[in-house]
């Protein structure tokens, strides 16, 4: 058998150019993975389309020319297939990271992800140890079809043993996405859809330098995993999200201070490990709470904050907790996702539920703008 | 199609290094005999195949000392799920044959990958008994670390483990190790879509994985006529593109030869091979199983001339590599490892309740430390 060389190949194509100016949180995905392999030749990427296609979201894109196929390459059509191999991979030292394409096609690899690749470190008393990432491309806002837009994240957040990550800036796509690689732990990695394409200008060059920084120090969670952040400062009330419902609560939270009324907005970035800390602080501090996620609310991760902040908090807090999440409908056709999506005004009618008293700012004299009239729903 | 160790693809390799099935003549090279591959027979009678040697007399006396030992341990096991030391043990019960056969064409670089029925083949491998047994007394989910020996913990999900084994394999031939992957799953297991997931990457990155299906007629109650009705499992190769063979899974032999020509083949960079054994689980599924309600005595008693032990016996004997005195002394042997096996399951083990938080993650989360502080001031209330 041919031995083949695992080390990165600085073949004649250059790292993709992102240094400087606007990046798309596709391209800060696209970066960290590169810089990964770069970093460390044990990291392999595969998956349906990977390879000289680069991803459908083209996410991979450039990985195969840059690393060679033996780093990043196409796998059969088959879920369950790319997880298994995966666990079979990590455990014989190698740092898989795959991709699923989309949230609902990798339920065919379910009993892989929470069987396996969940366990078998505990299985083991420690002895293997699972590092690996698995890529998902998830939730909507972006009118696909049926099994295009699921948001799967409590599937996996109530299986222990997994690490849940959704980011929601293009800054933390980067950084998250280069911890997760060096995390010894399996990783569900939710890239929100609807975020690939939006833009910031994130200084990449010194992200890059920190998440060298940890490549060099062993320094595992330097990329934020574990740590929510605060997206936005406020004394009335806190919204607390993560993934794609982050962008939505900051626009509401602006909204709301057109309207007067001060909103605390907190991205979680890691579902698990979930972090109490900075979550209770800022309920402590606005004693008002307001949980947004798209997936359908009922048991959901939406309802565990609302249950933990009820429970920690109570004592602080001046109203119930509330969630403002997708129905518990299946993900709807695309002309009528807007109804299903908790949108701006959704929000901030739940955040009017706050039992704010006389004398609170943004009491009910304030509220109806032409912003929530001209959505022309509950967008 | 006989799987030679040595021999080349059969076909010419495709630009992406995978022999081309697509003639008529590639395709009945990679099919199984017309019969299972069979070197001694149930009276203990070698044949000369024109395919396979018959292992030379001092490795099959090895093997037989290992038969010897596996139906002890079987035995004794069941014993211990009896007095209540022990959760449930499947037992391999005239399976010993394929037990003993799967760790012996293994080197040390190699891995094993087994199902929960396949404690035999652990403990033949290497991994002491009691290690073995800790899934099944309870104290664990695993008992032993799967790098010191290279064996994966048993599986008891079915085919699930074989895309695992897959991905050993894939990392293995990344990295320019030599490395073969052997692959346990029943005949059950072959309904699992994981089976096909795993046959098709094994075949399609040319991995040298070689699958071995124990056919023990029964996927607990089901028949095999029921779980599925392609010619024989061994068939199925040649969907994937790899060979097939069938092999009496009594003769300890006959496995030794067939499976190790896969392994050979596999670590010459020939590919994977699928190799399924004819066998027959004698006891019921495991000790909570009623086996009287799907399948007759006599069918049962039909298996019981067809021994693994006994016709090895048989034909070493005759050979003059084994007498009485030798019996005595590998019957010994044997119990001294049953003895050994009983002495530890029957001394109580209490888990360490702390340990439910460790292994879950590798920094442990605030949530489960705040759960382990509950749980240790409960300890400590006593």
């Amino acid at each position: 058998m041919a031995a083949t060389s695992t080390q990165a190949r600085p073949a004649g194509v250059p790292a993709p150019e992102t240094d400087g100016g606007p990046l798309t949180f596709a391209k800060a995905l696209n970066a960290a993975l590169a810089d990964e392999m770069a970093a460390d030749p044990a990291v392999v990427v595969f998956g349906e389309d990977v390879g000289p296609l680069g991803g459908v979201f083209r996410i991979t894109d450039g990985l195969t020319a840059r690393f060679g196929t033996d780093r990043c390459f196409d796998t059969p059509l088959a879920e369950s297939g790319i997880m298994g191999m995966a666990v079979g991979m990590a455990m014989n030292g190698l740092r898989p990271v795959v991709e699923m394409q989309f949230d609902a096609f990798a339920y065919p690899a379910f009993e892989q992800v929470v069987s396996h690749a969940a366990k078998m470190s505990n299985r083991t008393r420690g002895k293997v140890k699972l590092p690996l990432v698995i890529r998902i491309p998830y939730a909507g806002g972006i009118g696909g079809v049926e099994h295009h837009c699921d948001s799967s994240e409590s599937y996996y957040a109530h299986t222990p043993g997994l690490t849940v990550v959704a980011p929601a800036t293009v800054a933390d796509a980067y950084s998250l996405l280069r911890a997760a690689v060096r995390l010894n732990d399996p990783v569900v990695f939710l890239e929100p859809k609807k975020l690939y394409w939006a833009k910031e200008t994130v200084d990449l060059p010194a992200l890059r330098r920190a998440a060298d920084d940890a490549v060099r120090t062993g320094t595992e969670a330097a990329g934020g995993i574990g740590t929510a952040a605060v997206a936005r400062s406020g004394t009335d009330a806190t919204l607390i999200a993560y993934g794609p419902s982050v962008s939505t609560a900051l626009a509401a939270a602006a909204a709301a201070e057109a309207e007067g009324r001060s909103l605390e907005v907190i991205d979680l970035r890691s579902i698990v490990p979930y972090d109490d800390a900075s979550v209770d602080a800022s309920v402590r501090r606005t004693g008002r709470a307001v949980v947004i996620a798209e997936a359908p609310g009922f048991a959901s991760v939406a309802s565990e904050i609302a249950a933990r902040v009820q429970e920690r908090c109570f004592h602080s807090l001046a109203a119930p907790v509330l969630r403002v999440t997708g129905f518990d409908v299946p993900y709807p056709a695309p002309k009528l996702e807007h109804w299903f999506l908790p949108g701006v005004d959704r929000i901030l009618e739940a955040v009017d539920e706050l039992q704010w008293d006389e004398g609170d700012a943004g009491d009910e004299g304030a509220v109806e703008t032409e912003t929530r009239a001209e959505a022309g729903g509950p967008r | 199609m006989t799987i030679s160790p040595g021999r080349p693809p059969q076909a010419a390799p495709s630009s992406n290094g995978v022999p081309d099935a697509a003639s008529g003549a590639a395709v009945q090279n990679l099919l199984p005999s017309d019969t299972p591959v069979q070197l001694i027979d149930a009276n203990g009678t070698a044949s000369v195949h024109p395919s396979y040697l018959l292992p030379a007399g001092d490795a099959l006396l090895d093997a037989y000392a290992q038969l010897v030992t596996g139906r002890r341990i079987n035995d004794q096991a069941n014993a211990l799920v009896r007095q209540g030391r022990m959760a449930v043990y499947p037992s391999s019960h005239g399976q010993e044959a394929c037990q003993v056969a799967a760790a012996a064409v293994l080197r040390d670089q190699d891995w094993l990958f087994p199902t929960y029925r396949d404690s035999v083949a652990v403990m033949s491998r290497g991994v002491d008994p009691l290690q073995v047994l800790t899934l099944l007394r309870g104290d664990w989910h695993s008992g032993y670390d799967p790098y010191e020996h290279r064996v994966a913990p048993q599986a008891t999900p079915l085919a699930t483990q074989l895309l695992h084994a897959v991905g050993v394999a894939h990392a293995a031939k990344l990295k320019g190790e030599d490395t073969v992957v052997l692959a346990l799953c029943g005949d059950g297991a072959t309904s699992e879509g994981d089976f096909h997931e795993a046959l098709n990457f094994a075949a399609v990155f040319h991995l040298p994985v070689v699958f071995f299906i124990q056919n023990n007629q029964y996927a607990i109650s089901v028949p095999l006529r029921n779980q599925s009705v392609a010619p024989s499992l061994a068939h199925k190769a040649v969907g994937y593109g790899m060979p097939g063979e069938r092999v009496d899974g009594n003769d300890v032999a006959a496995l030794l030869a067939v499976l190790g020509a896969a392994v050979e083949r596999a670590r010459e960079g020939g590919g994977p091979a699928l190799v399924e054994a004819h066998t027959y689980r004698m006891q019921p599924h495991t000790n909570a199983d009623d086996a009287t309600r799907y399948r007759t005595a006599e069918e049962v008693q039909d298996w019981v001339p067809r021994d693994p032990l006994a016709r090895t016996r048989t034909y070493l004997r005759g050979l003059g590599l084994l007498d009485d005195a030798r019996e005595t002394e590998l019957a010994a042997d044997a119990e001294a490892v049953a003895a050994a096996m009983r002495d530890g399951l029957n001394a109580d083990v209490v888990p360490d309740p702390q340990e439910l938080f460790e292994h879950v993650y590798t920094r442990r989360t605030p949530q489960l430390a705040e759960q382990a502080r509950l749980l240790r001031s409960e300890l400590d209330r006593g």
